[in-house]
């Protein structure tokens, strides 16, 4: 018997688990999936929790709905994983697994402890992030209540998770206070280590111009080095300070724990991948999915669901014998809500930054690249269902893995 | 900006955003005038910086990130901001004779 082994069951590990267990010969494979959760998150929704359009029930479901029955599951934090000895060890039990094949699907995750002050006692009170559940409820909860004044949201350091979420959150902000009628007492600040509103520059113009239309401020290339919680406020390397009523924070997103205890990854814990072929360069049985991996694209799940093929394919030419093929292109989109029940859909990869045009059915749509429509926004609030239903369960979706020029106005 | 600046900053290619077109024709004389040129008198501690920057893209093909190079040497963030105002790691990079760091996505 051999195994399969995929640490993480998040969107990567999840899809890979369903995916293989269909394609493998389970007479002679077994497949094991191992993660610390019990409940599977739906990631973007968290972004519309803090605003009332989501409950936490929308975007929490227990995993094992998700993983199929012939894929054996352990919930179990992982003590560490040997790579040079193809095993792994869970602390559960100190239970030790041998693979023949290894998928890491360990995600990202914030760490606000880096950034000095986040946490010195304002934490949750009135500094919140929205990248978990937790700080995503607590933060609905003080806008249920709060009388206005300024709301600073700060990137502290590239990459993050989802990188168009501060713009979406921000949007959505700007439409929470007019719809309550307090826009007027709320000043919006955005505060970003990048260079512009977003990090691809065609894409950062249109967004740029929206913030500017919305009246949101912009502070550009701010790296921050500390926050000040007794004068509420935050100031940049290079000095400059900004004062928050209210800080909503991303903060620095790092890979597991358990890539830095087993030396895998890099400074933040990033897991070198080829980021054509999705194989590790270092083991030749170890593939990486998702934001785990250190590819030079989004760390989102559309990601990980453009990757899935590719991985999957390589991984099973790899077990006849063949090269791995260099297929993934660093496909990536990105439904962008923009507020008042309007979304912009941006589409891209490694080397085409996103452009204009109609997706997915060239001319016709009926989504509209790098454009407002209300389209784009069902899009976006209809994807929740898909996401659960149909991406999630392996089902086939209507999208190439690899981002196609059609329809596009370079 | 001395006339030497001038004269060697005449031979060297940039590309629009004033990085060299060709990281291998770095010397050190170019990194001072790139320097010079932003008014900056390159120390010791700018010499940590540059050389491990050099040393990552010759391993990696790839200029170190900020926070790379503040794991990696004896540099800090703060210290790193005093040395290369107004986007260290970018500038760090420029001096380098580097590309521009992959802004990350």
């Amino acid at each position: 018997m051999k195994t399969l082994l995929i640490l993480g069951a998040g969107t990567g590990g999840t899809m890979v688990a369903t995916k293989m267990a269909h394609l493998l010969d389970l007479q002679e494979w077994r497949i094991i999936i191992v993660d610390r959760d019990e409940s599977h998150y739906y990631q973007p929704g968290f972004l519309f929790i803090p605003f009332g359009i989501y409950s936490p029930s929308d975007v929490v479901k227990p995993k094992r709905n998700f993983l199929p029955p012939q894929v054996e599951v352990f919930f179990s934090d992982i003590e560490i994983i040997e790579p040079d000895q193809n095993r792994v060890q869970l602390r559960y039990e100190k239970k030790v697994i041998n693979y023949d094949y290894l998928v890491i699907a360990t995600g990202s995750h914030i760490h606000p402890e880096e950034t000095p002050g986040l946490m010195d006692g304002a934490w949750r009170k009135n500094i919140f992030d929205f990248y978990t559940v937790e700080g995503a409820i607590a933060l609905s909860r003080f806008l249920k209540f709060w009388k206005g004044g300024r709301m600073v949201l700060n990137i502290t350091e590239m990459p993050i998770k989802c990188p168009v979420a501060p713009l979406e959150f921000i949007f959505l902000a700007d439409w929470f206070f007019h719809e309550r009628s307090m826009r007027d007492d709320v000043e919006i600040v955005f505060t970003t280590p990048l260079a512009g509103a977003f990090t691809k520059p065609r894409a950062s113009g249109i967004l740029g111009n929206l913030l500017e239309e919305k009246g949101i401020l912009l502070e550009s290339d701010f790296n921050i080095m500390e926050v000040d919680t007794t004068n509420q406020a935050i100031r940049s390397y290079d000095e400059r300070e900004i004062d928050y009523d209210l800080l909503v924070t991303i903060p620095t997103n790092m890979g597991a724990e358990v890539i830095d205890r087993s030396d895998m990854g890099d400074e933040l814990n990033f897991i070198p991948t080829d980021k054509h072929t999705l194989q590790s360069p270092k083991w030749e049985n170890v593939w990486i999915i998702g934001d785990a991996g250190n590819t030079p694209t989004s760390k989102a799940g559309s990601v990980a669901h453009f990757m899935l093929d590719v991985l999957v394919d390589n991984m099973l030419r790899h077990m006849e014998g063949l090269e791995p093929l260099p297929k993934f292109d660093g496909h990536a989109n990105c439904f962008i809500v923009s507020g008042f029940e309007k979304g912009i859909l941006i589409d891209f990869n490694y080397d085409v930054e996103p452009l204009p045009g109609k997706y997915p059915l060239p001319g016709f749509g009926p989504f509209s690249l790098l454009k407002e429509s209300a389209v784009n926004h069902w899009g976006k609030m209809m994807f929740r269902w898909i996401y659960w239903n149909m991406m999630l369960k392996g089902e086939d979706m209507p999208f190439e893995s690899q981002m196609s020029m059609a329809g596009k106005w370079a | 900006m001395s006339t030497q600046t001038e004269i060697i900053l005449e031979t060297v290619e940039f590309d629009d955003d004033g990085f060299m077109v060709d990281p291998n024709a770095w010397t050190p004389e170019i990194a001072e005038a790139i320097a010079d040129d932003q008014g900056i008198q390159l120390t010791d501690r700018h010499w940590v910086v540059i050389n491990f920057a050099r040393k990552e893209f010759e391993e990696n093909d790839e200029p170190p990130t900020l926070r790379r190079i503040t794991k990696r040497t004896d540099v800090n963030t703060k210290e790193i901001y005093q040395l290369f105002p107004g986007g260290p790691a970018k500038n760090a990079s420029r001096i380098a004779g580097l590309g521009k760091p992959t802004g990350c996505i």
